[in-house]
């Protein structure tokens, strides 16, 4: 088990280094010189003089292999540069917004796994009752609906429409920003912080609570004709325990593995929730950075993205050893 | 058909129970009015091939067949019919007073929970024990059904047990609360043969042990003549003889029983001596032929078109408690497993 931890700890090393790698690769190769960019932009022609200091100064002049180097040098030391458009630093911006989107993403994390298996094991139980077809249909269009037309519904239904009808004032959400961004135990939201996540939660877990709720079922339907269960009835338990206790751990294995990835996902790629909610997080930040061809920027946050991702892979991984007792991960290769 | 009496030994009684599934193709007949009781103590066997309806009989008394319709019938557990108690009330005599062993123990016993404490929550749902007691009960369940190092065993998941052991362990778990029918539904046909005897073993000294019944539902005879007291022959969801075991071994009297008698290899006949099969399949549950269900495979089968007309019901053959579904039960006088071994072997 230990061993297999630091095994899979030491393939992140080859797996970050491979996806930075590739993505400065892929800044050089896309068309727009970074040096014209930070000079004022594309549609202007900026004078040469600029740019020969602008390439002086970031070392746009050196050859690839050596501006690859350095990249690196600065990376282990854990200095991820500044960025080329505001020349803050980037570990500063990535201080201010990865806690924003961690603090989002397990807030859409608990949503998937408290509403989607709950769901998922409800409707898998009353198999073709009407809750179940209700269950089907729901998850369909949420996983269906853009982000941000679904943002902009709920903005409507639980900011505009209280506002307009004076609806009592804890009915009100708010729907821009992270409000006076207040927590305690890292994750819980404070004061009114709670107002402002709320949206942006809902919105962010909807795609994959609905997921997580199929796959739930599906999987929950399998077990429950499984034969350890129909010992369980033998026994005499009542169905609820036989469901919730025999049941969900086997039924929870392509569940976790799902809500990993989701997390991975939600850390880093939010582009559109953060966006629609003005959250200050990392998708955002991202997607802006690549535009204006920042690549400080975009280095550094995905690296952190990436880092996040592994480790969170790796805590699944392990996770499943807890699930399904028949998986030894001692006696595995590596990956 | 006279109904089986309820003496004060009665613990079981099932009356002319119908269990149907209906289906898209149809209704499957699976039990098909069929009337047995089971004594306190007794190892009473049900025998039958695959589809005959033996084990749907067993899990529609546990209450397990949630698809099941049940077009008539009695279930008389000590004199309640648990076909009509409420699911909670049931629930409180499945596993303590019945408790059910199943054929495949490794997929009957949950992959995610320790052994233990599969068999400890027995103790834990209907004695109200506690975690710990209900450890120590396993601990004790397990030494007692044979497992060597029953406390180390105990925190061990089912993948780790050998076949024998797991079946073991389902032992174990039917028997912590001491119930008095045990329902062994074909315990050992996942097993290997020396392990079989083994596990047999056990079951009968746990028997002795804990002063309970056995249904034993199985298809193989060998078992039937080593252990059980009462033997009940079904066929297509029927009863077709129902006796003592010396009576339908050495007395059989209808042309089914021997003709699966027919069916076993012998250790002391020739050694070339060809096995001889009953001709034909078993039918389908949906369509059972018209009249006696076993007459299209049937070598006594009357000329006058009886057996394929007139259902046979159980009637006395060769003593009071042996009894047969035949039309022919006078013609079958005087017929041996050996002669029908000689009559299929020269077909």
């Amino acid at each position: 088990m230990i061993s297999y931890i630091v095994r899979r700890l030491l393939l992140i090393i080859p797996t970050i280094f491979f996806a930075l790698s590739f993505l400065f690769a892929l800044f050089f190769v896309l068309p727009g010189d970074p040096a014209t960019l930070i000079a004022g932009g594309a549609n202007r022609t900026p004078d040469p003089g600029v740019i020969e200091r602008i390439n002086e100064r970031y070392g746009f002049d050196d050859p690839l292999a050596v501006q690859f180097g350095d990249y690196w040098k600065r990376t282990l030391q854990w200095d991820l540069g500044e960025s080329f458009q505001n020349r803050r630093s980037v570990n500063e911006i990535l201080g201010d917004k990865a806690i924003n989107s961690v603090r989002l993403a397990i807030w859409a994390t608990l949503i998937e796994i408290v509403f989607g298996i709950s769901i998922g094991v409800l409707s898998a139980i009353r198999r073709y009752s009407l809750a179940d077809k209700l269950t089907t249909a729901v998850t369909a269009l949420a996983s269906a609906v853009p982000v941000f037309v679904l943002g902009f519904l709920l903005q409507y239904a639980f900011a505009v429409q209280p506002n307009k009808h004076g609806w009592p004032e804890w009915m009100r959400l708010r729907t821009q920003g992270i409000g006076p961004n207040t927590w305690t135990l890292f994750f819980i939201p404070t004061g009114q912080t709670w107002r402002y996540l709320a949206l942006p939660a809902v919105v962010l877990a909807a795609a994959s609570t609905a997921l997580a709720a199929r796959m739930t079922r599906g999987s929950m339907l399998e077990v429950l004709r499984a034969d350890y269960m129909r010992t369980a009835r033998a026994k005499g338990l009542d169905e609820r325990r036989v469901v919730w206790r025999h049941g969900l751990r086997n039924a929870m294995l392509p569940v976790v593995t799902l809500i990993g990835l989701d997390f991975g996902t939600v850390i880093g790629a939010a582009v559109l929730t953060e966006k629609t909610f003005s959250w200050p997080g990392l998708g955002s930040e991202i997607a802006d950075s690549v535009i204006s061809r920042d690549l400080p920027v975009t280095m550094g946050l995905t690296l952190v993205v990436v880092l996040a991702f592994t480790v969170v892979n790796l805590i699944v991984d392990v996770s499943y050893a807890w699930f399904d007792p028949r998986i030894c991960l001692g006696d595995e290769g590596g990956a | 058909m006279s109904e089986p009496t309820t003496g004060p030994e009665t613990l079981l009684s099932v009356r002319d129970l119908r269990a149907y599934f209906d289906t898209d193709d149809g209704v499957v007949r699976a039990v098909d009015g069929v009337s047995f009781e089971v004594r306190r103590g007794e190892v009473f066997a049900v025998v039958g091939e695959s589809g005959s309806g033996k084990s749907v009989t067993a899990t529609t008394i546990m209450g397990l067949q949630p698809t099941v319709r049940i077009a008539s019938g009695e279930v008389l557990w000590k004199g309640r019919d648990l076909l009509q108690l409420p699911e909670a009330q049931h629930g409180r005599i499945r596993g303590k007073e019945i408790a059910m062993i199943f054929q495949d123990p490794l997929g009957a016993l949950n992959p995610v929970h320790t052994v233990g404490r599969q068999i400890g929550e027995m103790a834990r749902i209907h004695e109200g024990a506690s975690r710990k007691e209900a450890m120590r009960r396993a601990v004790e369940m397990l030494d007692l059904v044979g497992i060597p190092e029953a406390a180390k065993r105990a925190r061990m998941y089912p993948h780790e047990f050998s076949g024998g052991m797991r079946q073991r362990a389902m032992i174990a778990m039917a028997i912590t609360c001491r119930p008095e029918l045990l329902i062994a539904d074909e315990p050992t046909t996942a097993l290997d043969v020396t392990v079989q005897a083994q596990v047999l073993d056990v079951l009968l000294r746990i028997k002795d042990e804990i002063d309970s019944a056995i249904m034993l539902i199985t298809h193989d005879l060998g078992v039937v003549a080593g252990l059980a007291d009462r033997v009940m022959v079904m066929y297509a969801g029927r009863a077709v003889e129902t006796g003592t075991a010396p009576q339908l071994f050495y007395r059989s009297s209808h042309p089914y029983t021997l003709g699966l008698l027919a069916g076993l290899p012998r250790l002391e006949g020739p050694r070339d001596e060809p096995l001889v099969p009953i001709p034909g399949a078993p039918p389908s549950l949906i369509n059972v032929p018209p009249g006696c269900a076993f007459h299209p495979r049937c070598s006594f089968v009357r000329a006058d078109g009886l057996c394929r007309q007139t259902r046979p019901e159980l009637r006395q053959a060769t003593a009071a408690d042996h009894r047969s579904a035949c039309h022919e039960l006078e013609a079958l006088d005087g017929v041996t497993v050996e002669s029908v071994r000689r009559a299929g072997a020269g077909r």
